[in-house]
């Protein structure tokens, strides 16, 4: 017998013998349990005690009584929630559309082969990098009527400009959106700008040739074929929207009054500052609701699409 | 017509409309220019406008405008930012909290990159029962609001005796860290052959032998990303701080805030300013040091949920 | 009339030449090949003509015109691209009217356009979907439609075959002879591929190193090529290139293989000519291709080459076989069939068609 066949034949004695039945564990399975079970527990653990928390009529500690809905038409009957949702809303529109505006501008501009394009993109980038508490600060500083913007019109001889928008209960929550829009429009201008540099260039070359100016390529061929890009950063903007709250601590916590309310000030309020656990477990639940609506859609798209072109 | 006179005369036509070509070329180049400097100005501003401020005393920021160059730049806001100024009722400036942020830092970022790595390893490159649900769901914890979860985790910590500590801190972002670096990990190694694992396969290698000697040596730049990101994230953290810690155990986000708006009577805009950079300072710093990989680590998380 | 007349264009990229002194005249209804290896040129040739690419110097003109300093979209050319270059956000119907619509022209032209061209290349099935939605042929005939909705005085095709698979790529290649055939619009046609060259073309201009190597019609190109890189490249297989020392013995020049190769080969070229008389005792190349080769049973006359059968290599249509000749390896096509490993035969070289070469400056030398 040649050498090669008697190790086989070795190997196959020293196989352990499979025991029927007994399934063995995948150790790629094993590894992931622990993170599985963590995930488990600490996440949709908690949002299914958080949810019947919600049902309950907890104030500054749980109580494990059964109410209904009862919570949930306080919450839809309360002033202060529905101004936050509001609020929530006119935050999303403003700050989702201007930063799609301004990435999508500032991404085609960048895009002409500019000299010093890397430090222009690591300007229009660095906000990112800063946390949302200093954003609030510096912009409450910069938009402060008396000592910032206002004070620096009149300074240059505009005498009569004002900018009170910070004190002034109808438009405090739009000094939001200019501040969340200097953070994020960086980031949506990175998103747009890969999607136009995945754009073959003989497409371009094809349209010239037959005549079409700089504009009409890129309203009618480029920004359609951007469509993907567009869908991830609307996606990501409505979401970032939603789980705004540094922000508004920082810079107006949800003032004058609450007319700058976001719906998780509102629950952070409710739960630890006026002992309304179950009203805030309540608007938990809400946002939770939300956030579901919009990021679980483009997750299953995202899921599908890699299925379609998995090579595995 | 003779082709000869035809391309002389088409030629001072051409030349005439070449050099109106050309001139509406450099007016187009020099508006791209603008409105892209224009742009980087806006984006600039507010940097600017504290960096001025931190270096003015109080005279100066009384009445001088925020884009007006400090006169006579002090060093006293920093001084008085680092180590004592007010934060709630302890004066002690930013100091101390600076080191409970790096301490917390430290480990959740280590951990959760650790094990992010892991979880991306066996979930991308070996096919089980349930893989992709296992991920699908690991998946929405990166996108499930923290709200509906701060009243459990506080139960938690308490039945843990970690409430009111870093190391409750530390806890929460490894564990709630830990669904972002298992994607940007797991998305990674899609990346990688799978032909490699088979080959280690062959060779005798296991799971975790072709793992170390393997697999984690070629994830370097993902390994970066990775750190830069959970780095940026925790140190920039308020919510959980905010819900979980009070007083001296906060991490730096949370004592900025409480300097900035505990402040009573006439508010010492420029001690807040230097406060406000010197917690930036970190993640400002390691984003010019690091920012290819800090947009990497975006774009991963952009564009693949 | 739609002539192109290149003269003496050159373009630089820094100190990189990529087109050196480039001549080429085209005639209406020409469909001109540019033939050569990547990066000889050719591609940037076809953009220069274009007007996507600036030259250097030097003049490009249609129709008589000078239309360096015209935009593209003014020069009345349509183009192919290799990607093909489809709107991908837009139906075929709207792919083809795009650049009507840009000029400007009424519906009604715009209807009429695309029933002609659906009509010629058959896509009136496809009308209504997208790009995404077509094979590779049918997205290369989208393309080739859009050109022609045109109605231009020139085609320009970049390499419109390469991705596409060998069958599909001989349908299209009669798609296009026909549709030329029907239009007569002038072309220019870039490709690497010989085979699509010689099937293609009215004139072909080989090209290396942004030089041209030789213009001439696929026949002239094939018999008589005018140096040793034109002769390789053209015919598959490549021609035999053997060296050697032109010699006289009597009235006759004779080809002998040379002492370095080992070759014992010694070929009887016919009367010694003026012309050959220079080249005596010189370095020589002497080019015989496979077809050149005939298979004589071994002893007949006139037999000229004593070899042996090394591989045998049977297409189907022919037997290209591999010989070993006095030191020498040669190709040559035989009958399906004939010829087996290790059988001594007889070769008969067409002297005729045999051509020789300069061997220090590759040149063809005329006999």
């Amino acid at each position: 017998m040649s050498p090669t066949l008697s190790r086989l034949h070795q190997a196959a004695d020293a196989a352990p013998l499979r025991r029927p039945g007994k399934r063995r564990w995948s150790p790629a399975a094993l590894a992931v349990a622990p993170t599985f079970i963590l995930v488990a527990i600490s996440v949709y653990g908690f949002i299914g005690w958080s949810t019947v928390i919600s049902f309950t009529s907890s104030k500054y500690f749980p109580q494990y009584d059964f109410v209904g809905f009862s919570q949930y038409v306080r919450l839809w009957e309360s002033d202060r929630w529905n101004t936050s949702v509001i609020n929530l809303v006119l935050f999303s529109v403003g700050f989702a559309l201007i930063s799609l505006l301004l990435g999508l501008i500032i991404a085609i501009f960048l895009d002409q082969k500019i000299r010093g394009e890397s430090t222009l993109r690591m300007i229009y980038l660095y906000p990112m990098a800063i946390s949302l508490i200093v954003t609030g600060i510096a912009w409450k500083w910069i938009l402060n009527p008396g000592t910032g913007i206002e004070h620096l019109l009149r300074s240059w001889g505009w005498e009569s400009a004002s900018f009170n928008w910070l004190v002034d209960p109808k438009m405090a929550v739009y000094t939001l959106v200019i501040a969340a829009v200097w953070q994020t429009a960086g980031f949506v201008m990175a998103i747009f700008l890969a999607g136009l540099r995945g754009v073959d260039s003989e497409i371009v070359k094809a349209a010239q040739l037959e005549g079409a100016g700089a504009f009409r390529i890129y309203t009618c061929i480029i920004i359609p074929m951007l469509r993907t890009s567009m869908f991830s950063a609307i996606v990501i903007l409505v979401y970032q929207a939603v789980r705004s709250f540094d922000l508004v601590v920082a810079m107006t916590n949800g003032g004058p009054g609450y007319s700058s309310d976001l719906p998780t000030t509102f629950m952070y309020n409710s739960t630890f500052l006026r002992g309304q656990m179950a009203q805030g477990s309540a608007s938990a639940v809400m946002i939770l609701l939300v956030v579901v609506v919009i990021v679980v859609p483009y997750l299953y798209a995202e899921f599908k699409h890699e299925h379609n072109d998995s090579s595995h | 017509m003779n082709t000869m006179t035809a391309a002389t005369e088409i030629r001072p036509l051409v030349r005439q409309r070449n050099l109106g070509r050309q001139a509406n070329r450099f007016m187009r180049r020099t508006a791209v220019y603008a409105v892209l400097i224009g742009f980087a100005a806006f984006f600039l501003l507010p940097l600017l406008v504290m960096v001025f401020a931190s270096f003015k005393d109080m005279d100066a920021i009384l009445h001088s405008s925020i884009l007006a160059l400090p006169t006579h730049p002090t060093l006293q806001p920093w001084r008085e930012a680092w180590s004592s100024a007010c934060i709630g009722t302890l004066c002690v400036g930013l100091r101390g909290y600076y080191l409970n942020t790096i301490l917390l830092v430290v480990p959740a970022v280590l951990i959760s990159a650790l094990v992010g790595a892991v979880n991306g390893y066996a979930l991308s490159k070996f096919r089980f029962r349930g893989a992709n649900l296992v991920y699908g769901l690991i998946l929405f914890g990166t996108f499930a609001p923290y709200q509906v979860m701060l009243v459990p985790i506080s139960k938690m910590l308490g039945l843990l005796g970690l409430s009111n500590g870093i190391g409750g801190l530390i806890l929460l972002h490894t564990l709630y860290g830990l669904p972002m670096t298992t994607m940007f990990f797991r998305n990674y190694f899609m990346t990688v052959p799978q032909d490699l694992i088979k080959a280690a396969k062959v060779d005798g290698a296991g799971f975790w032998t072709t793992f170390v000697l393997i697999v984690l040596p070629m994830s370097t730049p993902m390994i970066v990303v990775t750190v830069i990101w959970q780095f940026t994230s925790i140190w920039n953290d308020f919510l959980f701080g905010v819900s979980f810690t009070s007083g001296a155990n906060s991490p730096i986000m949370v004592a900025l805030n409480n300097m900035v708006s505990s402040a009573a009577g006439e508010r010492p805009y420029n001690i807040h300013m230097a406060g406000a950079l010197l917690s930036a300072l970190p993640t400002l710093v390691v984003y010019l040091l690091a920012g290819k990989y800090f947009v990497r680590g975006l774009m991963a998380g952009a564009v693949k949920g | 009339m739609a002539s192109l007349n290149i003269r003496n264009v050159e373009k630089h990229y820094g100190d990189l030449r990529t087109l050196k002194g480039i001549n080429i005249d085209v005639e209406d209804g020409d469909f001109l090949v540019l033939l050569g290896p990547s990066g000889c040129g050719k591609s940037t040739l076809l953009s220069a003509i274009a007007g996507l690419a600036p030259v250097s110097s030097g003049e490009i003109m249609i129709d008589g015109v000078v239309v360096n300093d015209i935009e593209s979209a003014d020069r009345d050319i349509a183009m192919v691209f290799q990607s093909y270059a489809l709107y991908s956000t837009m139906t075929v119907r709207r792919n083809l009217t795009f650049g009507m619509r840009v000029r400007g022209a009424s519906r009604q032209e715009q209807d009429e356009a695309v029933k002609r061209v659906a009509g010629v290349l058959q896509l009136d099935q496809l009308l209504d979907r997208k790009p995404s939605q077509l094979s590779g042929g049918q997205r290369q005939r989208v393309a080739m439609g859009r050109a022609m909705v045109r109605q231009p005085k020139i085609f320009l095709f970049d390499e419109p075959l390469s991705n596409l698979d060998a069958k599909l790529r001989t349908d299209m290649r009669a798609e296009i002879k026909k549709l030329h055939q029907r239009e007569q619009t002038t072309t220019v046609y870039v490709t690497h591929d010989q085979i699509e060259a010689m099937t293609l073309a009215t004139r072909i201009v080989v090209m290396k190193g942004g030089e041209v190597q030789q213009i001439g019609s696929p026949q002239t190109i094939y018999e008589q090529p005018a140096n040793l890189f034109v002769a390789r490249f053209i015919g598959s297989p490549s021609m035999n290139c053997l060296e050697g020392i032109l010699v006289a013995e009597g009235p006759d020049a004779v080809f002998r293989g040379s002492a370095q190769t080992q070759s014992g080969l010694r070929i009887n070229l016919g009367p010694l000519t003026e012309n050959l008389k220079v080249y005596l005792g010189a370095k020589v190349v002497l080019g015989v291709r496979p077809e050149w080769l005939a298979y004589a049973e071994q002893g007949s006359a006139p037999a000229l080459i004593d070899a042996v059968v090394d591989v045998v290599e049977p297409t189907g249509s022919d037997n290209f076989v591999l010989v070993q000749a006095s030191g020498e390896t040669l190709m040559a096509r035989f009958a399906p069939g004939v010829g087996t490993p290790g059988q001594r035969v007889s070769l008969a070289i067409d002297i005729h068609k045999a051509l020789l070469f300069d061997a220090s400056t590759e040149q063809r030398i005329c006999r």
